[in-house]
């Protein structure tokens, strides 16, 4: 096993062709990584079709990797289960990198079990935090049991050490500009007829008026209280007012308020803003399971025994239908704007 | 067509409580069917309410009273049902999880046309073991699954949700979905399905009925290793703000959040 050396990072391309935050992050935490390993290479791996790369190179060198292995073929051009699997399994073998990290996009949940799977080794799922233990090793943290448990898991017997990094969890990497990082080709050898699932089409029932949930720094969710779909119209704003995106949980979801990619909770999604206001949401634990990881949480409710009292920040016993529109206003007459970044 | 679902027992995370040197209390935390996969049997019930002479086999890894939700999967609407149960499962990770998993699909349900998984598992939570058996079976898989609709032939529409918004795929079978929320709920057990459940025959394998070797199994087989579980750090509550009116609290707010340096 001493052969397998050096981090890596799998790189992630965002549908309008750009670096996501998460890969960023993760460039990051493997230099922090590698100052325990003494030192070991941070590679990244970019997989491109046959398009110009020379951006994504330029970002990821920034962001701090010591290389860049870039695996081109015409048929890594639209993402596929077969071919990505095929390419990083190619490449791992080739190179043999002691640990392999992957944003827990859906991207990259797809494809690491399957990697994992073939190479014989360990993956640790959406993790929260990295270590190197005292025995040179991985210690990947994840929550586990709906949020009720932390776990710290290793790969002691089998390479690479691999692990799924919940986006937005760890910190982004201060860009160094003009840097340049080495980049080697890796040859792969890649069938397009081993593709079995074909994509027909893409209906963005998601990309509504606002930012997606998981990528915004301020989140307004609407819980049962909003009494209906009209009743979410002052959380829009307020959420407009913040430059953030609108959340709901499971209720207004079952109740057709809100798509399902808006449901914040344990049958939704994990989202960990800056600033998570939750509005006559009372903070079931299948909710908190979701959301506990916000920087500051404020908690809107009538009910002053609701649970999302519990875990809130600030707290305002009230009407959400007096005080959100009384905080839009109050922040639009301010003219304040949210801190990002 | 011929479908397996996989399903599994999952305590209810809900029911979790503590004690005061922070150990996790697992007596009196009810025993239930993973969520996700009830989206999973009820997928494949709607494909055989539309083809009627599809064959629904529910499959489980477990303990033996995780045969409670082979029965309730069998209630729901499954035609048979098995039990993949070994003391030396114990402490599998997700790689021998879907290995064994796999395993038994091959040997003891053989021909197949359509694994239908939960995405995640309440309790694990990590995603994987749906992708891992469709590696080891060397068929294809589509994640994050809302939607499979079948219509004769060697294929199946699959409705997806990425970050991106839906997607509509087209895979070739034998091929593997895992479920997330769907659209539609899942069904409650009929009285005359619980009776059926209560007179189908689970079969049952262990290691050696699959042809497992103990190294391949369990905590042996497993490539990783929990070395430390803990309670994570508790939020604690924080200030409630007291005011007259909505006016005057929305106002004291935008001043702590502004002290927090998250408006300017």
């Amino acid at each position: 096993m001493s052969e397998y050396k050096g981090i890596w990072i799998i790189a992630e391309k965002t549908s309008d062709n750009k670096i996501t935050g998460v890969t960023l992050e993760l460039i990051n935490v493997a230099k922090e990584l590698s100052n325990q390993l003494s030192g070991e290479e941070v590679g990244t791996i970019l997989l491109a079709g046959n398009e110009n790369v020379e951006e994504f190179v330029r970002t990821i060198s920034e962001a701090g990797s010591d290389k860049i292995y870039l695996i081109q073929d015409e048929n890594l051009a639209q993402y596929s289960t077969e071919l990505y699997t095929d390419a990083i399994c190619q490449a791992i073998e080739q190179k043999k990198p002691s640990i392999v990290l992957v944003g827990a996009t859906t991207t990259g949940r797809d494809f690491a079990p399957r990697v994992a799977s073939r190479l014989n080794t360990g993956l640790t799922a959406d993790c929260t935090a990295l270590s190197i233990n005292e025995q040179g090793l991985l210690a990947a943290t994840r929550p586990t049991f709906g949020g009720n448990l932390m776990a710290t898991i290793l790969c002691k017997t089998a390479r690479p050490q691999m692990a799924t990094i919940r986006p937005k969890v760890l910190a982004k990497p201060e860009m160094n500009h003009g840097t340049s990082a080495q980049v080697e080709q890796i040859n792969v050898n890649l069938d397009a007829s081993r593709i079995k699932v074909k994509l027909l089409e893409c209906l963005d029932a998601c990309q509504i008026a606002t930012q997606k949930i998981e990528e915004a720094d301020i989140i307004v969710s609407g819980g049962r209280g909003m009494k209906t779909a009209e009743g979410f119209k002052i959380l829009e704003d307020l959420a407009k007012s913040l430059g953030g995106a609108v959340g709901a949980s499971r209720a207004c979801v079952d109740a057709g308020w809100k798509p399902h990619c808006d449901q914040v909770g344990q049958t939704g999604k994990t989202v960990c803003p800056k600033v998570y206001i939750a509005c006559a949401i009372s903070g079931a634990i299948q909710h908190l399971a979701g959301m506990t990881g916000s920087d500051i949480i404020i908690a809107i409710n009538k009910d002053p025994e609701a649970a999302i009292f519990g875990v809130a920040t600030y707290g305002i016993v009230g009407d959400v239908f007096e005080v959100v529109p009384a905080l839009t206003e109050a922040i639009n007459a301010e003219k304040l704007t949210a801190v990002c970044g | 067509m011929k479908i397996v679902v996989c399903v599994k027992q999952v305590p209810d995370t809900a029911d979790i409580r503590w004690t005061e040197n922070n150990t996790m209390i697992r007596e009196g935390v009810e025993s239930i069917m993973n969520p996700f996969d009830e989206y999973a049997v009820e997928t494949a019930v709607r494909i055989k309410e539309a083809n009627p002479d599809t064959i629904i086999t529910a499959v489980t890894m477990g303990p033996p009273q995780a045969k409670d939700v082979l029965k309730r999967a069998i209630a729901m609407g499954a035609d048979e049902a098995v039990l993949i149960s070994d003391k030396k499962f114990a402490g599998s990770d997700t790689w021998a999880t879907s290995h064994t998993l796999a395993k038994a699909i091959k040997e003891k349900i053989g021909d197949f046309d359509l694994i239908i998984c939960g995405q995640f598992a309440i309790d694990g939570d990590t995603a994987q073991t749906g992708a891992g058996i469709a590696e080891q079976l060397g068929i294809p898989q589509v994640t994050y699954a809302k939607e499979v609709e079948f219509t004769g032939g060697n294929t199946v529409i699959v409705k997806r949700e990425v970050e991106d918004g839906i997607q509509r795929v087209e895979m070739q079978l034998p091929g593997l979905a895992c479920m997330l929320k769907c659209d539609y709920e899942p069904r409650m057990p009929s009285i005359k399905g619980t009776m059926k459940a209560n007179r189908t025959p689970i079969a049952e394998y262990g290691m050696e009925a699959l042809g497992l070797a103990p190294e391949q199994v369990g905590i042996k087989g497993s490539p990783t290793f929990v070395s430390k579980a803990f309670r994570p750090e508790q939020k604690e509550a924080g200030e409630i703000i007291n005011a007259p009116d909505a006016k005057e609290a929305a106002i004291i707010l935008l001043e702590k959040l502004k002290g927090d340096k998250v408006l300017v």
